[in-house]
């Protein structure tokens, strides 16, 4: 089980800010997680959007990055605190 | 030393503490932000901040690491919330310490550009007309860019022209 986390305003998409997911087989970079996830939450393309990057093991990585189906991946909106 | 933490704190007992870390400077520069209590036309009852531990602690830990290198710096803290406030509740507090005020006031601007737009926090505004996400404004993004080696160039040769 993957565990997949979704920060800022993708939890609201997300309906959760963590959870833990079964990623089928054929699933294996995160360009196609993203394709995939935003079709099973019903995205609208949220999960698509090139300011939205992502995180696998807590190291941002470029799309398409290989995952393995036991990682730890965040969905990470624009950043900013203050 | 960099600290978040999920409870209120002081930015004068932080101050008071710095002071004595730095003692010995000739310039310390401290910055605090305060969570508003109006966005726009709305009246704003708290925020959320959201963190990404390790990866929000180890890129300040970088950005006070480039602050340490591009100036000579004696001293610096940094204190950010993290969770729930309110209105007028401290967010933010960055202090510097230096031999004399330039690089103690750049350093501390430099740290706060960074925690704007590119420390790894969710900032929600909690208002009575709903809730939002806030990302970071066209200006936080110009502000941060001025830090770049190529802008500052320009800006030095700017000012000697």
């Amino acid at each position: 089980m993957a565990d997949i986390l979704y920060f800022g305003r993708l939890g609201d998409v997300a309906g959760t800010g963590a959870e833990k997911l079964d990623i089928p087989a054929t699933i294996t970079d995160t360009a196609a997680l993203r394709r995939w996830l935003d079709v099973e939450k019903s995205a609208g393309g949220a999960f698509l959007e090139a300011s939205v990057r992502l995180a696998v093991n807590s190291e941002i990585v470029v799309d398409p990055h290989p995952i393995s189906p036991s990682d730890e991946i965040a969905f990470m909106p624009p950043v900013g605190g203050g | 030393m960099i600290t978040l933490t999920p409870s209120p704190f002081s930015p004068s007992e932080a101050l008071a503490d710095f002071e004595k870390e730095a003692r010995g400077a000739g310039a310390i520069v401290s910055f605090t932000g305060l969570v508003r209590d109006r966005a726009g036309d709305a009246d704003v009852d708290g925020l959320h901040l959201q963190a990404y531990s390790p990866m929000t602690e180890n890129g300040i830990e970088k950005a006070a690491a480039d602050a340490r290198q591009r100036w000579p710096l004696t001293a610096l803290r940094i204190i950010h919330r993290t969770g729930d406030m309110g209105p007028f509740e401290p967010i933010v507090f960055v202090a510097t310490a230096s031999a004399h005020r330039r690089a103690a006031f750049e350093a501390a601007d430099f740290l706060m550009d960074y925690l704007k737009t590119e420390a790894v926090f969710w900032k929600r505004e909690f208002t009575k007309t709903g809730n939002r996400w806030i990302e970071p404004r066209a200006e936080d993004y110009s502000d941060s860019a001025r830090w770049t080696q190529t802008n500052m160039e320009t800006d030095r040769n700017a000012r000697h022209k």
